[in-house]
Parts: C-alpha cells; sequence; structure tokens
C-alpha cells in the first residue's frame, strides 16, 4: 500500500529543473536539435516508433530528446501521447510483397530471384570503433549507376510453397482483434499474439529467441527471409467508399523457417514464424519471428517446456511500459506497508528471543 | 455503388492515383499554394490530426493482424462550385492536408488537365525519381557469388 504524502512540491520542481539541466548537458557544446536525432539515430527512431506503437519518426525523435536517450522513457512519452489522438479507422493490410526494398537477404538461399541485396547494415564491420567518426567528415556513399534497377524479389517462402513444403499463409475474412480495445484473453489467436509481440520489448523478445536456440523449446530455424524497405499504406474511408493510399511507411519483416511438422497421414512440412517491426530493425523482427513460431507450439501439439512457448509468461511480459511501471511504482512511499513489515519481524524477533532467553537463565541455575 | 466495382472505375483509380501523389508530397505541395488557394473554399472539416490503425499480414500474405498505428491529417474543403475535396495523409502537417484536400477539388473540376499537368505530373515525376535513386543504391549491395575452383584436376 501506498499513501498520498504532501510536501516536496518545492524538491520535485527542482528536480525536474536539475533534470533539464542534465539533458542539456555543457551549454558550450551546440544543442540537439530533434531533426539531428531524427537523421542521424534513425535506428533508435525505429525502435521508440515500434514499441511506442505510433509511426511518426518526428515525434519519436522528440521522445529521445526529450528522455535525454532513455529510450524506454521515450516509447513510454510516444505511447502515453498515442491516446491523446483519436483514431481514423484501420488501414488495409500492408502487401509487403509489394515493397520497395532497401534490403533482402535469404540465409536458406544463395541463388535466389532478385538476389541478395546487403543495403545499409552492420553485418560484416569488424566492431572496431571508428576514431574518424570523432571528427566530422563527408560520407558520400558508393558509386551508384543511376539506371540500376533492382530485379523483382518473389518471397522465399512462397518458393517453398510452391513444392508443398510449407503451409502457404492464406487471407481471410475473420474480424482482427485489437488488444488496444479490448484485454487479451489466454488461450489468445495469432493475431493478437502478433499485435502484441509488434510492441513488444525487443530485448525481452531477442532473449527469449535465444533461449530457443539454447533448448528452451527447440525449432530449428533459419532466417528464411528478412526484407526492409517502404511499403504503402492504403485506407478506406467511409465518407469516400473507396481506398487511398496514405503515403509510405519503413518497415522491416522477417520470415523465419522452421523444422518439420506432419504425421497421421500429413507429409513433412516446414513451419513459419513471423515478425514486423517500424523502422529499420532486424533484430527486433528475428526476435518477434522467433517467438511468434515458439508460441505456435499449441498448434503443433508440441511439447510446452521452455518459457518462450508459454503464451501468458511470455505476452503479459513482454511490454516494456508495463514493466517498468510496475517496478518503477516501487520507488512511491510505502512508509506505512514498510512501518507494519518492521513492526512483524521485531515481534517475531522478540517471540523468538523470549524463550532463548529462558533457556540460557536455566542453563545458568 | 459496390465498393469493389468503385475500386474498378477508371475515375476512381485516377483519384486514387492523385490522391497517392499528394499524399507523398509534403512540402513539395508549398510552392503551389497561392495557385491552390486562389478560389473560394470552405473547410467542411478543419485538418484533423489522428491516427490509423496499421494492419500487417501473417506471413506477408496471410490473415490480417493489427501491427501499430500511424500519424495522419485529414481534411474535407468544398469550393463555391460545390465540388468537395478530401485529403489523408501521413503525417502531422496540417498546411500539406488542407492543400492536398483543396487540390483534390481542383482535380475533380473542368480544369482537371490543367491540375494534373501542372501539378500532378511534375510531382510523380520527382517521386518516381526518388524511387528509382533509392533501388540503384540498394541495387550497389546485391551480392555476386562466386565459386572457388579448386586444386585438384
Amino acid at each position: 500500500m501506498y499513501v498520498a504524502v504532501k510536501g516536496g512540491e518545492r524538491a520535485i520542481d527542482n528536480a525536474h529543473l536539475l533534470l533539464a539541466k542534465m539533458r542539456r548537458g555543457d551549454t558550450s557544446i551546440p544543442e540537439l536539435t530533434v531533426e539531428q536525432v531524427r537523421q542521424q539515430m534513425p535506428l533508435a527512431v525505429a525502435r521508440v516508433m515500434s514499441e511506442g506503437s505510433l509511426y511518426d519518426s518526428e515525434l519519436a525523435a522528440l521522445a529521445i530528446k526529450q528522455a535525454a536517450g532513455d529510450l524506454m522513457e521515450a516509447i513510454f512519452l510516444l505511447r502515453a501521447y498515442r491516446t491523446t489522438l483519436p483514431r481514423f479507422g484501420s488501414s488495409l493490410p500492408l502487401d509487403t510483397t509489394q515493397m520497395l526494398l532497401s534490403r533482402r537477404i535469404s540465409a536458406t538461399f544463395k541463388d535466389l530471384p532478385g538476389g541478395q541485396l546487403l543495403g545499409p547494415t552492420f553485418d560484416y564491420t569488424h566492431r572496431l570503433l571508428d576514431f574518424a567518426l570523432l571528427a566530422e567528415g563527408e560520407h558520400p556513399g558508393p558509386q551508384v549507376d543511376a539506371t540500376a534497377q533492382l530485379e523483382s524479389c518473389p518471397r522465399v517462402l512462397d518458393l517453398l510453397a510452391a513444392e508443398g513444403l510449407l503451409a502457404r499463409e492464406r487471407p481471410s475474412a475473420a474480424e482482427v482483434p485489437d488488444m488496444t480495445r479490448e484485454p487479451l484473453d489466454f488461450p489468445t489467436s495469432r493475431a493478437q499474439r502478433l499485435q502484441a509481440l509488434a510492441r513488444g520489448d525487443e530485448g525481452f523478445l531477442l532473449a527469449l529467441g535465444y533461449s530457443t536456440q539454447r533448448g528452451y523449446g527447440r525449432n530449428h530455424p533459419f532466417a528464411g527471409e528478412i526484407r526492409i524497405g517502404e511499403v504503402e499504406v492504403w485506407i478506406e474511408p467511409e465518407e469516400l467508399g473507396f481506398a487511398v493510399p496514405l503515403g509510405d511507411i519503413e518497415i522491416t519483416e522477417c520470415e523465419m523457417v522452421n523444422q518439420f511438422v506432419g504425421g497421421k497421414g500429413i507429409e513433412p512440412q516446414f513451419t513459419r514464424g513471423y515478425g514486423l517491426a517500424f523502422g529499420y530493425a532486424e533484430r527486433k523482427a528475428m526476435g518477434m519471428a522467433l517467438v511468434d513460431r515458439s508460441l505456435r507450439a499449441g498448434e503443433y501439439a508440441e511439447e510446452v517446456e521452455g518459457p518462450a512457448q508459454q503464451e501468458e509468461f511470455v505476452l503479459m511480459h513482454c511490454d516494456n511500459v508495463e514493466a517498468a511501471g510496475f517496478v518503477s511504482h516501487l520507488k512511491l512511499p510505502h512508509y506505512v506497508d514498510f512501518q507494519s513489515e518492521l513492526e512483524l519481524i521485531r515481534k517475531l524477533r522478540k517471540q523468538a528471543e523470549a524463550p532463548m532467553q529462558a533457556a540460557a537463565q536455566e542453563n545458568r541455575a | 455503388m459496390h465498393s469493389s466495382d468503385m475500386h474498378n472505375a477508371p475515375q476512381t483509380q485516377t483519384r486514387q492515383r492523385w490522391m497517392g501523389v499528394l499524399a507523398r508530397a509534403g512540402h513539395a505541395l508549398r510552392p503551389f499554394q497561392d495557385a491552390l488557394k486562389d478560389t473560394e473554399y470552405r473547410l467542411i472539416r478543419a485538418p484533423e490530426i489522428g491516427m490509423t490503425l496499421v494492419r500487417g499480414r501473417m506471413g506477408g500474405t496471410g490473415e490480417a493482424f493489427n501491427f501499430g498505428e500511424m500519424s495522419v491529417t485529414r481534411c474535407v474543403v468544398r469550393l463555391a462550385d460545390g465540388r468537395t475535396g478530401y485529403s489523408y495523409v501521413a503525417g502531422r502537417d496540417k498546411a500539406h492536408a488542407e492543400l492536398a484536400a483543396l487540390a483534390d477539388a481542383h482535380l475533380q473540376g473542368t480544369q482537371q488537365q490543367h491540375w494534373l499537368g501542372t501539378l500532378i505530373e511534375p510531382l510523380a515525376a520527382a517521386q518516381r525519381a526518388r524511387r528509382a535513386a533509392t533501388a540503384a543504391a540498394t541495387a550497389t549491395t546485391q551480392v555476386e557469388f562466386f565459386t572457388l575452383v579448386r586444386g585438384e584436376d
């Protein structure tokens, strides 16, 4: 229990002024602009948009600046802002097959239609600090042949599905559940899980995905395809009666291919895990795809033996705004609670001491 | 009219195209502000900021699920002759939404060819060029594999 405590207003006001001073740092150094954060920290912006569950790169950059670089605090700020906006309906489902790719790789096939497109990536860097970045510099990028075009890049998993080695994902007319309007009920549908995972904490999903690789719910994944790029978003407003494009958003998509199911008259088939995130967010999309697959244990009658396979455990703990909130509340005054604990422990010690003293006196006698 | 018929109607497709070009135009609409506002009009719905729940598909092609929201601004204008223009644009730029709705109204009138030629086509060309430049830059990172030849005969 925590109780309302009066007082401390001056201390709180000053604490916030000190926070603003800390965020600003040495005033002889130019102040960061929100646009600089947006342009030069795109991956931090992507994470805040995904887990803040709002695609708006300017607001995400503002939140990062306001939070002094604490991304979880920034995510909280964006989530809070989200609740102030009216909702103009839902989009048509994204057609990610048609995206303008800036990166596309597959770990399952070397030669594939459209090829392996590395795009900007940390892969193959040596992870040595680049001291050249201590100074300002020009970064003109590679020599580009302006006439070069990309070949069409069909979905890698469709190639396996065409051979019948993998189930096709087919659209359905089912109503789409929305956890922001109706709380999760267990057992959940895959649509509910994917919505929760899409806003889930990258670190948590990464760790759970890793745990499946280490044997806590093993399912032998391969990164079938990772695609990063821009995709068009369409909405069909009732007042118009037809769909219109709103613009483009950047997304990262990961499709995992996992080991087989089959038997009882069904031929063995690979299984799928799917990850989707706002912006350039490869690690998040991979973690999500691993956990999406592990949470399908029930669907494939697999023994649930690892935390990553337990939907209630995963879904109730993957939201870092909720987690940070409940852990942070321990900082609220618990003076009365703690007083009663103190009294209890003193009483217990007294009760334990009394017979010991009695025994000591007997021994002396 | 049934909504799927609307999708297929050529005039709807033309309008969807220009609305898409306008939605992506952003600051590029600013130079056209004076021309677009050189008419009597009123705001039926003043520019309003909100969000749209973006949906994805499982495995990219399967059942829909709710992915996350995006910020969107919408606006409705009516010109003196009764034509109504709508806009739904990504982001929170109210001036952009108002200019896009005005353009949508102008484009439904007798001056359609004029507006297509002076506004939509140049914007569309710039947007195509940007996409082509992105694709060309990505193309430089396409991996060309070669097989190492073994030393034996």
